[in-house]
């Protein structure tokens, strides 16, 4: 028998989520290398259109829960219409993108089905017929591999930009629905609304220039020459989340998966490790500048140019540097 | 209240980190450990909320003989007891059956409220908590930025983080178990007092038997998943790195960003 890989596509309104369409792709990659069929599963509200979108991609199928119950995510009833799908089809594989959505359930949905759980996969490889997954540990600086153990459905979640949305293949796929009673299913929290948490003063989404400043500082005392650095570039002062949440900086300037998008043309991260968390968050930036003490931070992956030394030094000479070289 | 505090020790951010000698794991040895950064913010809100109900906080913990250390930092900072869970049975398995464990510790005591962090700064799965809420059969929230009561109506309003700057705010029934995320208060220190009253406070240290708990679902034989390795990642393809004593290497950046990349 042929192994179903599932994928489970987060939506909102309609609108497939950018990492459900990376997750479709690493799904046809896996239903390519173990010999099975990648089918996806949609949950929500009026997913016509987003299911007959979904329906053009190369999948077996597309299982729709398509239900009032359901408009809103609830991790209870997102969880025993899961459950009860997965209980049904028995899929080997079921892969979701490493959302906030995602992990806010799949832990219960793990114990509920008391499936092996593997979450923020960053790839994948079939050796000897059994799947490695490959996922960074200690704030990115290692990674391991692991296997699941016995029999029984494998939850995975992709972590974002690890398999390409864009390469994702065209094909057709017929379109099913799960037909179960959602009605009976305890929601699990009572959904009150949406707030902006930051109360979003600055925006640096258009700042040409970012200067920002990691736990590695140490000490609120020494942002003078964060800031002195930021003045010399014309930059705006951007941060980790440790400062913010230290309260070093305003919460309005963190940078980062739950803080703000940048793709400046210069991006100079000091004292920043590189957790994922902040990478995704300013990876675009055209050039990045990263100064750090320790050569194996991962910062230094995704950064043009590298200064291994104690910002303490380095920031203040960079600074005399422009000063030197604008003519000051 | 009554809340059970989950606290997990963890490497130090700025530890060395070498391998261990089966290369699936890293060498423990000299490496130092603290209480995993969320779990402090977990903690605070926990102290705060017994403080303002005449209630008592239990810590948690599942790990080797070390982790004692962390427990007792967390008694010096409030908690009245501590429950550390290190019978070997309890060791090796993943993140289905440290939760599971956890769980059956937690639900020998009744509790009203059961605080995580929300991600562990080594394995980081995101997600202990909501297995454990799942064993309990509680309803649960990860990313939890913000707690407010509401005893009389049995609920918790919580704000749970999403991307992007946003909060989803919602109810939840009691007793409730929440992942707590870093930011969510100031976390104290510990007073010498306290330190000194820590103590004489007690960590006990129930076996499986103790808990009603069959070895067979937990550890090693109750895992689902194996690590096969672990390992630094490829390096070489990032930076062009600048060398030199902090007054060349900047110089020499500020040269390449003109010259080079043209951005200056
Ligand atoms: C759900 C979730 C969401 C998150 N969202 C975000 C987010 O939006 N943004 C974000 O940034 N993080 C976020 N995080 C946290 C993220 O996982 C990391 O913990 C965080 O990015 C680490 O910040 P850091 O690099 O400043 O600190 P650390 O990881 O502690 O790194 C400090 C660095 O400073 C270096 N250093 C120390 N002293 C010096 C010195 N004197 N000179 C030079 N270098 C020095 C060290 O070598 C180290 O690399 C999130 C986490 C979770 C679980
Ligand atoms: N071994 C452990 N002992 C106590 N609490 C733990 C343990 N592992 C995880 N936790 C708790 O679960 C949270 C999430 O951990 P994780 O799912 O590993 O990312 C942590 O922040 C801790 O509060």
């Amino acid at each position: 028998m042929s192994k179903k890989i599932w994928i489970v596509l987060q939506q909102r309104d309609g609108k497939i989520h950018k990492m459900a369409w990376e997750a479709v792709r690493a799904g046809q990659i896996l239903a390519a290398e173990v010999g099975g069929t990648a089918e996806a599963v949609l949950l929500g509200s009026g997913l016509e259109e987003a299911a007959s979108e979904v329906g053009q991609c190369s999948l077996a199928a597309v299982h729709v829960a398509d239900d009032a119950n359901l408009a809103e995510y609830t991790p209870g009833r997102f969880v025993r219409t899961l459950e009860a799908a997965i209980n049904a089809a028995q899929p080997a594989y079921v892969l979701f993108p490493h959302t906030y959505q995602t992990v806010d359930f799949l832990g219960r949905l793990a114990q509920s089905l008391d499936a092996a759980l593997v979450p923020e996969v960053v790839a994948f490889e079939t050796v000897d017929g059994s799947v490695e997954w490959q996922r960074p540990i200690l704030g990115g600086k290692m990674f391991a591999k692991v296997r699941a153990k016995g029999s029984g459905p494998v939850l995975v979640s992709l972590q974002s930009g690890a398999y390409s949305a864009d390469e994702v293949e065209k094909g057709s796929a017929p379109i099913e629905s799960l037909n179960l009673d959602y009605a009976d299913m305890a929601a699990d929290r009572e959904i009150l609304g949406v707030e902006e948490a930051a109360g979003g003063e600055v925006d640096l989404s258009q700042a040409p220039v970012i200067v920002s400043v990691g736990r590695g500082l140490g000490d609120e005392e020494k942002m003078p020459i964060m800031q002195d650095l930021a003045d010399a570039l014309g930059a705006e002062l951007g941060a980790s989340r440790p400062v913010i949440d230290s309260g070093w900086l305003p919460r309005d300037r963190q940078i980062g998966s739950s803080g703000q998008t940048v793709t400046p043309k210069l991006y100079v991260a000091a004292g920043i490790s590189g957790a994922i968390q902040h990478l995704v968050g300013m990876k675009g930036s055209q050039v990045i500048v990263a100064i750090n003490k320790d050569a194996s931070a991962p910062i230094f992956n995704v950064a043009d140019y590298g200064i291994v030394g104690d910002l303490h030094e380095v920031v203040p000479a960079v600074t005399a540097a422009l000063k030197e070289a604008s003519g000051d | 209240m009554r809340i059970a505090v989950c606290i997990k020790q963890v490497p130090d951010t700025e530890a060395r980190l070498r391998l261990s000698g089966d290369g699936t794991w890293i060498d423990e040895e000299d490496l130092s450990f603290v209480i995993n950064e969320s779990d402090t913010y977990a903690l605070e809100e926990a102290l705060q909320i017994a403080e303002r109900t005449d209630g008592e906080v239990v810590v948690f913990s599942l790990g080797p003989e070390r982790v004692r250390e962390a427990l007792r930092k967390a008694l010096a900072l409030g908690a009245v007891r501590a429950v550390h869970l290190q019978d070997p049975a309890f060791l090796g398995g993943d993140g289905l059956t440290v939760g599971r464990a956890l769980a059956g510790a937690i639900a020998a005591e009744g509790f009203d409220l059961v605080l995580t962090g929300s991600q562990s700064d080594d394995v980081g799965f995101g997600s202990i908590g909501s297995i454990i809420a799942g064993e309990l059969g509680w309803p649960h929230a990860w990313l939890v930025m913000g707690v407010v009561l509401d005893e009389a109506n049995h609920k918790v309003k919580v704000a749970r983080e999403m991307e992007g700057g946003m909060n989803e705010i919602s109810n939840l029934d009691l007793p409730a178990v929440l992942e707590v995320q870093a930011g969510l208060n100031k976390p104290r220190y510990a007073s010498l007092k306290g330190i000194m009253q820590a103590k004489k406070k007690e960590i006990s240290e129930p076996g499986p038997g103790d808990l009603g708990l069959a070895p067979e679902g937990l550890g090693e034989s109750g895992a689902k998943i194996e690590v096969i390795s672990v390992a630094f990642p490829e390096t070489g393809k990032g930076a062009q790195m600048i060398e030199g004593d902090a007054e060349t290497a900047a110089k020499t950046l500020v040269e390449k960003l003109q010259k080079e990349a043209r951005i200056l």
